[in-house]
């Protein structure tokens, strides 16, 4: 049995998700662009979900493009923005707390030319507005700032960013990938141009992902084929994983709320008792705004990793720092991004939380972290027993 | 192997390859509880113009993590890759170019033992709950009940035999410390492989020292320092012969060791050979094969394995490297209880500073020193 608190990693499938998946999987085996009735039925299946996503983020469904994932959403926002009439002379702007999908097409856009600065943050991980409005020069075409942090939680102030970004007439995305379903994501409120969306951070399956692009913004696509979301992503759409992300919008836009407070009222009982339980615990990104359902904390004298592994073979999923090529952790380049030193980094566990939590699962968790950092503390050559 | 508690939770370090791998395969066959791990000792990325044309059989690389994920999962065994990049750099890598630098041939495997697999791996075994870790080197651990001691000794394979590597440990890492396969031979290794379906019973064993890819220590060397941005100031020396009468001009200690006979830069009449480097006057003295043989060592930094440390001279056989057959010596004890003097029966051949002399009683390891 293991107790599953990984859910900024990805989420399981929910029941109505996956009996959509089930049924879209049986009966929208017809390809959307078939002009026959078994084309008609997956492509009425597409569009239904379409206007489901859209209705999560008060956008149009017009406005909504299907792609494989967060990564490619990211990818397609910022490389499609500064691509668009060529690369050279152009300026973007991100910050250091990114996902790899924004700052990996940032540090594509350099190898073609352009320029890209990125900004530090505050020490608990968020992007000072004032900043961003000191970094726009007359050749930025783009600000790209995440919604929510994956690794803290930490949530930017993405309104206050968008209106710089249009008093300067710059486009703005955000990487709303961990921020959809568990914040307000009204996109006219948000002032975004660009939004970012993957289905299996909710309780959809991996495969598929949107993004929201305001209309009237142009982009260049990524790839090239048929004249499919409208000639913005060549290629047949994935049918089921649409029709999934579609029916756990439509769930999200009725449970969100409720369902914050409760995350919410998790993860406080989680962080209040580990840290009246346990020396030398630290919440990262203290006193930001963060979502309800993440908690980064560090453990004074402890190898994150090693917690990891403790509290998985006890039966708990929890994750540290981002996982390299091999599978090994390195320190988060969040957390060093906030000042964190290596050492602190690698002290850094996340807990995610998710629907299928309860309070008795906290409890245990609790209990289980409690043993591994008393265990691995007495053998930590690091920690200074008090 | 040693009896165990059937309760026993072991964990496994997992190369990726047919050792380790057959080991895992054995203790899940037994019914132990395991956890599999791979150690990430060094990044294959960095100093990526060393790096040869094809990664495979390096440590550390993508591919022996890929084989050793998959074992784990054939086996379904709980399977992590553990991050001791830090660790290696700063104990095995950075004392490795030290000693290079200093004219010295040093083994980092022996490092990487005493420092990083039976050290930090263990703690971390011992961190998440393990009671033992098991690896699959060729050696055997018994404890003897009329000394107190745990013993180190050869493994049945004498052409595995990984002692040489293995005479750093100390009695509670011994304690912890599983040998699978140290009573098997290789072919049966493999054999036992293949009937318990490991995947990788026909993989070749890795030879190379796993962080310097083609080989070449000094070039290593060099980029090591520039990918640090220190300016690698190549020193500058004389090959000299006995008498002094230089020979050739070379760009520093750290390409020769003692026995070379290549790459001297320049021809002679007879093969001459390296005897002697010194990194303070950056002279390299190079001889006739002769004067290569040298009855005596002293070893620095002992470590008595499987014996308390000697307070008489005693007999015993003594490996200046790792293929070297074991020279019949008297182990004399010196006024420092860390400095042993190796006094061989016969003269033996390029005893190489910074190199290990390890002391053994037939299978038994006694112990073993650095030699100066």
């Amino acid at each position: 049995m293991t107790y599953y608190f990984d859910h900024n990693a990805t989420t399981p499938l929910s029941d109505p998700v996956l009996a959509c998946v089930s049924r879209a999987l049986r009966e929208c085996y017809g390809n959307p662009s078939s002009i026959h009735s078994a084309g008609q039925a997956a492509r009425s299946a597409v569009e239904l979900a379409r206007s489901q996503v859209a209705a999560l983020l008060n956008a149009q469904p017009g406005e909504i493009v299907f792609t494989s994932g967060g990564t490619e959403s990211d990818n397609l926002a910022v490389l499609g923005a500064v691509r668009l009439d060529g690369v050279a002379g152009k300026h973007a702007i991100t910050t250091a707390v990114e996902h790899p999908a924004v700052l990996g097409a940032c540090a594509q856009l350099v190898r073609e030319g352009a320029e890209v600065t990125y900004l530090k943050v505050r020490g608990d991980g968020v992007v000072d507005p004032d900043e961003v409005r000191h970094a726009v020069r007359p050749t930025t075409v783009l600000i790209s700032v995440m919604h929510a942090n994956n690794e803290t939680g930490a949530v930017q102030p993405i309104a206050e960013i968008s209106a710089i970004a249009r008093a300067a007439g710059v486009l703005f995305h955000a990487d709303g990938v961990q921020a959809a379903g568990r914040l307000g994501t009204d996109v006219r409120e948000l002032g975004v141009d660009l939004y970012s969306l993957s289905a299996h951070k909710l309780n959809a399956p991996k495969g598929t992902g949107a993004l929201f692009v305001r209309k009237g913004v142009k982009l260049q696509a990524l790839q090239f084929g048929g004249r499919h979301e409208r000639e913005r992503r060549a290629g047949t759409e994935n049918v089921p994983g649409i029709a999934a992300m579609g029916c756990t919008a439509e769930q999200l836009v009725q449970q969100r709320a409720r369902e914050s407070v409760r995350l919410a009222g998790l993860r406080d009982r989680l962080e209040s008792s580990l840290l009246e339980r346990v020396p030398g615990v630290r919440t990262n990104a203290h006193g930001a705004t963060r979502l309800a359902n993440t908690s980064s904390l560090r453990f004074d004298g402890i190898e994150g990793e090693a917690l990891v592994i403790a509290l998985d073979l006890a039966g708990f999923a929890v994750s540290s720092g981002a996982a390299c090529s091999s599978g090994a952790v390195e320190p988060s380049h969040v957390l060093l991004a906030m000042g964190l030193t290596p050492s602190e980094a690698r002290a850094s566990i996340r807990f995610s939380l998710g629907q299928g939590n309860d309070e008795a699962q906290v409890d245990a968790l609790v209990e289980a972290v409690v043993a591994s950092v008393a265990r691995l503390r007495k053998l930590s050559p690091v920690y200074e027993h008090a | 192997m040693r009896e165990l508690r059937q309760d026993a939770f072991i964990a496994v370090a997992m190369s990726g390859g047919v050792d380790s791998s057959t080991v895992a395969a054995m203790l899940k066959r037994d019914g132990f509880r395991l956890a599999g791990m791979t150690m990430q000792l060094w990044n294959q990325r960095r100093l990526p113009a060393l790096a040869p044309e094809s990664p495979t059989g390096r440590c550390c690389s993508l591919d022996d993590v890929y084989d050793a994920r998959t074992v784990a999962g054939l086996f379904r065994i709980p399977y992590y890759v553990v991050n001791f990049e830090q660790a290696f750099e700063e104990s095995v890598v950075k004392p490795f170019i030290d000693e290079y630098l200093a004219g010295r041939t040093p083994i980092p495997c022996t490092l990487c033992n005493n420092h990083v697999k039976f050290d930090r791996f263990l703690e971390m075994a011992e961190g998440v709950g393990a009671d033992y870790i098991a690896t699959g080197h060729y050696a055997q651990v018994d404890f003897n009940n009329a000394s107190g001691r745990w013993e180190l000794r050869r493994g049945a394979d004498e052409s595995k035999d990984q002692t040489y590597f293995l005479w750093g440990l100390q009695q509670q890492q011994l304690a912890r410390t599983l040998f699978p396969l140290g009573e098997m031979r290789k072919p049966d290794v493999r054999r036992l492989a293949e009937e318990l379906g490991v995947p990788t019973a026909s993989k070749h064993d890795s030879q190379e020292i796993c962080f310097v890819p083609n080989g070449d220590y000094a070039e290593f060397i060099e980029a090591y320092f520039a990918e640090q941005g220190k300016e690698f100031v190549a020193p500058h020396g004389e090959v000299v012969d006995e008498s002094g009468r230089a020979l050739a001009a070379h760009a520093g200690v750290h390409h020769f060791t003692v026995g070379q006979r290549k790459g001297l830069g320049f021809a002679a009449g007879e093969p001459l050979y390296v005897i002697e480097t010194n990194a303070a006057t950056q002279r390299v003295v190079v001889g006739r094969e002769a004067q290569l043989q040298r009855g005596s060592l002293r070893a620095a930094r002992v470590n008595w394995v499987s014996i308390a440390p000697i307070a008489d001279e005693r007999p015993a056989q003594v490996k200046i490297r790792n293929r070297h057959a074991a020279a019949a010596a008297t182990l004399k004890p010196t006024g420092d209880p860390s400095i042993v003097e190796v006094v061989f029966e016969e003269p033996q051949r390029a005893i190489t500073p910074g190199q290990a002399a390890v002391f053994y009683d037939g299978e038994l390891v006694l112990g073993g020193g650095w030699i100066e």
